[in-house]
């Protein structure tokens, strides 16, 4: 990204609304690379069943990738979302389903936990890394301290809506797409959205316009909290039970997500509907595609691994020949 | 009084005053028991976090996005190596050392490669790496039984009046990484790049050799810690670099360098992984559990973060 800045020839206005719009379809064309690989080892795939099946787990994935994506939206980086979705899964999958009320005021109360987060991030000017890698350690404390040993159990109205069978379409591309597109509105087509990107845009300037910096950087972490607190409860509701270690995947793969959807690290450029495709895209290169291609276990991490750097390759030959 | 506030303004100067802390805690609930053999351990145990630590540093001080997230694969590959190319025998333990060496910065080369050719971000293509280097590690290092030769295991362990030889090693490693930060046109450089990027490009410097060298130079030292580690606990294993991923950032953070590039502090890695190691032995001597090992782990890495301050450098 850097050597882009530094080398990078000035593009014309023109050009440079042509880089952007074709940016913006990267993450659909990764996904659909994937999808038609997937459809050509095994066309069976490409079914009703096959969707609901290869993309059970693409839910959470994309829930903790929005949850990361708001903390990445205001220059920031979450490295505790994964044991925090493992805190929440273990918190849903004892107390929620035993004692509600409680359970509740607990997922409401590590929402509350995020936004302190973010408030004492801006008022110490603490760098995030630190701060959420310190957290990382306690929630998964918590995590184990709730649950010793993986086991719990999904409450039956939770399983029942990620059961949920609508007519024609899946439910977890139903539920990609309210996601993203609920998103989508709400951080791209309001005028607090745009206050919250600017705030990793250039911060300085929307202090000084008269926007509290701090209640942006709270609303950011606490949106986060919340998406974090809804990742854990749908794996909870697919996987029907609880493990401290469940969530801890999600941290990279959450980050990884926001890069494969077009966002950034700094400046605020984030895409929700980006940070959805490109979770889908993980979710389905990980495991699926692999099995069909008949790779031994051995040797399925690396292939995420090129799999992560072709497509990010592809993106990369794309934009050049539009530059 | 001028003098004392500028100390104190050093974060750094706090991750020392925290590990006195802790030790001085532990002894005073053992009532003054094991307070040597403890420090023995704690510096035996730090050395391994101080020599990634320096690496990390190093990258990390590039600017915000650059970190080596590919540590913990890396370690792990290099003690498979070491401990294959050494076969027990110790004639071969410098071709050993040579051999993991030379993968680990195989390593870090793979991953500036990925960081210049496809322009990814260092966090990512350096993740991306390190799914495959994993790969690379169980198919090549699975069920691996070679013990280290019985003088490479001897050093790691040597201890002259109780201080451990490779920690008085390390610590001379340590004052010549700190020269090379802050006296050599390395590591000015790579101070220059982290404040600055296209101002250190214009001022002259090479900007992307500077980079190349680093996560060179992070991987190099992931390979010797991998052989390192595989001397102490006398064997290689894939998961025994896992610890290394945030405790090295850990280290180096708590240590006073800034996360957002440009400033970084070599004995502030010293006192981090000091603190780090001592606040796991004391929370083990309390005898309290896993979970609260990991929350009170946890919170103290976030209050001392907080005590210390962000100061101008925020993320």
């Amino acid at each position: 990204m850097t050597d882009v800045a530094i080398r990078g020839p000035l593009p014309r206005a023109g050009s440079a609304a042509r880089a952007r719009m074709l940016r913006a379809t990267l993450p659909a064309l990764s996904l659909a690379l994937v999808v038609i690989a997937i459809a050509w080892l095994n066309p069976r795939a490409i079914s009703y069943f096959g969707f609901s099946l290869m993309l059970n787990l693409a839910i959470p994935i994309a829930l903790a990738t929005i949850a990361q994506m708001f903390v990445i939206a205001g220059n920031e980086l979450d490295l505790s979302i994964g044991t925090f979705v493992g805190f929440v899964g273990c918190v849903t999958a004892t107390w929620l389903r035993e004692t509600p009320l409680l359970g509740a005021a607990i997922l409401l109360g590590s929402i509350g936990v995020y936004a302190l987060l973010g408030a004492l991030i801006h008022l110490r000017n603490l760098p995030s890394i630190v701060v959420t890698l310190g957290m990382s350690f306690v929630w998964q404390g918590l995590a184990i301290l709730v649950l010793p040993t993986p086991g719990g159990k999904a409450p039956e109205w939770l399983s029942a809506i990620v059961g949920f069978k609508p007519p024609f379409v899946p439910f977890p591309i139903v539920a990609a797409l309210v996601i993203a597109l609920v998103v989508h509105f709400g951080l791209m087509h309001t005028s607090y959205g745009a206050i919250l990107r600017g705030s990793g845009g250039n911060p300085a300037a929307l202090g000084r316009a008269g926007w509290s910096l701090l209640r942006v950087k709270v609303t950011l972490f606490a949106l986060a909290g919340l998406f974090g607190v809804l990742s854990g409860m749908t794996l909870i509701g697919i996987t029907t039970s609880g493990d401290a270690n469940i969530g801890n995947g999600y941290t990279l793969l959450a980050i990884a997500g926001v890069i494969l959807g077009g966002g950034e690290f700094v400046g605020g450029r984030v895409s929700p509907i980006g940070a959805v495709l490109g979770a889908l895209t993980l979710a389905l290169a990980a495991s699926p595609l692999l099995t069909f291609m008949r790779i031994p276990p051995d040797w399925q991490v690396a292939a995420n691994g090129i799999i992560l750097i072709v497509v990010l390759a592809a993106r990369v030959l794309i934009s050049r020949r539009e530059a | 009084m001028e003098a004392i506030r500028d100390t104190l303004a050093r974060p750094w100067l706090w991750s020392f005053v925290g590990a006195i802390g802790v030790w001085l805690a532990t002894i005073i609930f053992t009532g003054g028991y094991g307070a040597g053999g403890m420090i023995t351990a704690a510096l035996s145990l730090a050395v391994f976090m101080v020599i990634v630590g320096v690496g990390q540093m190093f990258v990390i001080t590039l600017g915000p996005g650059n970190v080596d997230l590919s540590l913990p694969a890396n370690i792990g590959l290099a003690s498979a190596v070491a401990m294959t190319v050494m076969n027990g025998s110790d004639s071969r333990i410098a071709l050993g050392l040579a051999a993991a060496l030379a993968c680990g910065a195989a390593v870090g080369s793979a991953n500036y490669l990925l960081i210049w050719a496809l322009r990814i971000p260092p966090i990512i293509a350096t993740l991306s790496a390190s799914f495959i280097i994993h790969s690379i590690d169980i198919a090549y290092g699975r069920g691996l039984q070679i013990k280290p030769p019985p003088g490479f295991a001897d050093f790691t362990n040597l201890r002259v009046l109780g201080i451990p030889v490779l920690a008085l090693v390390t610590v001379l490693f340590t004052i010549g990484a700190a020269i090379a930060l802050n006296r050599m046109v390395y590591g000015r450089s790579v101070l220059a790049i982290g404040q600055n990027i296209r101002a250190a490009w214009l001022a002259g410097v090479n900007v992307g050799w500077i980079r190349f060298l680093t996560y060179t130079l992070s991987g190099t030292l992931g390979g010797l810690n991998g052989a390192l580690l595989a001397g102490y606990f006398r064997g290689a294993n894939v998961d025994i670099g896992n610890e290394y991923l945030l405790s090295s950032i850990a280290v180096v953070v708590i240590g006073g360098t800034s996360v957002a590039g440009g400033k970084a502090n070599v004995p502030g890695i010293w006192g981090a992984a000091l603190f780090l190691v001592l606040l796991l032995t004391m929370l083990n001597t309390f005898g309290v559990s896993a979970g609260v090992r990991l929350v009170v782990t946890g919170l103290i890495i976030v209050g001392v973060i907080t005590a210390a301050g962000g100061g101008k450098a925020g993320r």
